[in-house]
């Protein structure tokens, strides 16, 4: 039993090693050549590398930063707007075809219309980054309060709790499990398109442009080392979302 | 139609209905329809399928509106009136990021109670509950018996008048329905809270029920309204005695008649 127990728990980390071995093999049985794709030991290596002398640090912290502060002012438009359009069933159905709409255009499509506004700047990428994190935000969080469960409102109305407090107290809290998958999926958007503005918003810093750059002077190992790094970002960003989601709505799925 | 000025409620009386409408959407569900509840009563409502029993206590209790008509709680609006709600899904009821103790206090807290007093109201319900299980746990966390008996005492946590009852023992097993009913029993007695309980199990609603309101199919009239009046306290054994039995094979009968009509 014990040793079941400890051998599941390497289960997690069979697909990983998987990987690492075709990856290994691919290189080994030269289906692909070595300029394409360096061999994994000198990838890591060369990540370690990076990591360790911090080259890698000041464009990691430039990525995050545009993430955050885009996160920050989707959430801090996205959570009130969504909550004031999902109580008013009315006004949603008025601009839900504008949210569903954007929400399901690729927010990379808008690139050259945000830098005919806002020029080549960092502001241009928080911005398209935010713009589409807040509609994500907003659909969430509005559908939150709209499959709020009636018949906790009611009790709160049979209670004679005040409207404001029904608010506060009920429909707040019945849409924070789905304002949380807004939040989550929201952060992991505003991810990727930073990355991509970075790519392609005239950057000097970024992971984004860390990656662009390697490729275009072919430097695979410091690419493929990037790629890696902002994969672990995202992953990480959305990890630390799953934690706090399970903290804050622990009822979330259990009701 | 039918007002108070047409139609006195006798004495004793808590809730007068008075000319009651309801229709949903042109089929006629009520239509002046007249009813008084007595104060400190418990009234159970038993009839056909779909001939509005939740129905009535929700436009009672305010959670539907009525299309015409008056309901008087002694005389004072619904606005003026404290009520207590305990519905059939407590799953859907009880708020889930809340303790079984705060979803208890919640109500008094709102109403701008001191901590000290709504500590002392869920005690009082505590001791009244004889509650044995861990109220700091969240409801998910409680079993479906527990779970109604938490929503009852928020119910009351207020000191309502009248408390409504939409089919609280469907989800319940038989354990968990005795143990409610006697506590309802109990709380009837020892409060004089009128109570109003809407069942489709005609044991549970003859056991608690001082009268039984039996409504006709739609559209809805009272085919009777049966005093009971079998001694209380009554004790699970009561379901055998003769003047019970006597009781629900009545009730039973003008049921088969209104369900044959």
């Amino acid at each position: 039993m014990f040793k079941n127990l400890r051998l599941q728990a390497f289960l997690p980390i069979v697909g990983p090693i998987a990987l690492l071995l075709v990856w290994e093999l691919a290189i080994t049985a030269k289906w692909v050549r070595p300029v394409l794709l360096p061999p994994p030991g000198e990838t890591l290596g060369y990540l370690g590398q990076s990591i360790m002398s911090g080259a890698i640090y000041g464009d990691f912290v430039a990525t995050l930063k545009r993430t955050m502060y885009s996160f920050f002012l989707a959430t801090v438009v996205g959570v009130p707007l969504g909550i004031a359009l999902g109580s008013n069933e009315k006004i949603y159905r008025s601009v839900e075809f504008l949210i569903d709409f954007f929400r399901s255009t690729p927010s990379s499509a808008l690139i050259p219309l945000f830098l005919l506004i806002f020029g080549i700047t960092d502001v241009n990428k928080i911005a398209i980054a935010t713009f589409a994190a807040v509609l994500l935000i907003i659909f969430n969080s509005a559908y939150g309060v709209m499959n709020a469960k009636k018949t906790r409102v009611n009790a709160a109305i049979t209670m004679g709790i005040p409207k404001r407090f029904i608010f506060k107290d009920v429909l707040f809290m019945e849409s924070l499990p789905q304002t949380f998958v807004g939040l989550r999926t929201g952060v992991s958007m505003a991810l990727v398109i930073v990355i991509v503005a970075e790519m392609f918003i005239g950057s000097t810093d970024g992971l984004g442009h860390r990656i662009i750059d390697a490729q275009q002077v072919f430097n695979v190992k410091e690419m493929y080392g990037s790629i890696l790094i902002t994969g672990a970002l995202g992953y990480g960003l959305n990890l630390l979302f799953l934690l706090v989601e399970k903290r804050i709505v622990h009822w979330s799925g259990k009701v | 139609m039918t007002t108070v000025l047409d139609l006195p409620a006798e004495t004793g009386t808590h809730v007068t209905i008075r000319g009651l409408d309801k229709s949903f959407g042109g089929a006629v569900l009520y239509k002046d329809f007249n009813l008084d509840i007595p104060k400190g009563k418990i009234v159970s409502i038993f009839g056909p399928n779909g001939c509005g029993k939740s129905t009535l206590i929700n436009m009672i209790s305010g959670l539907m509106s009525i299309d015409a008509g008056e309901i008087l709680f002694e005389g004072k609006s619904l606005a003026q009136t404290t009520i207590g709600y305990v519905f059939q899904n407590y799953r859907d009821a009880l708020f889930p990021w809340m303790s079984a103790w705060d979803n208890i206090a919640y109500p008094v807290k709102r109403s701008g109670k001191s901590k000290e007093e709504v500590k002392n109201r869920v005690e009082e319900l505590i001791a009244l509950f004889e509650i044995k299980f861990n109220l700091n746990l969240y409801p998910y966390e409680l079993s479906g018996g527990q779970q109604q008996t938490v929503s009852i005492m928020r119910a009351l946590a207020m000191k309502p008048e009248i408390l409504f009852l939409d089919e609280p023992f469907s989800a319940l097993d038989f354990e968990m329905t005795l143990f409610i009913r006697t506590k309802l029993q109990e709380a009837n007695l020892s409060t004089g809270v009128t109570m109003m309980i809407v069942s489709h199990d005609l044991e549970d609603a003859v056991f608690l029920a001082d009268k039984i309101l039996l409504l006709t199919r739609r559209p809805t009239r009272i085919s009777e309204f049966m005093s009971f009046d079998m001694a209380k306290p009554r004790a699970p054994e009561s379901v055998s005695d003769p003047e019970f039995i006597k009781t629900k094979s009545h009730a039973l009968e003008v049921f088969q008649r209104e369900m044959r009509a």
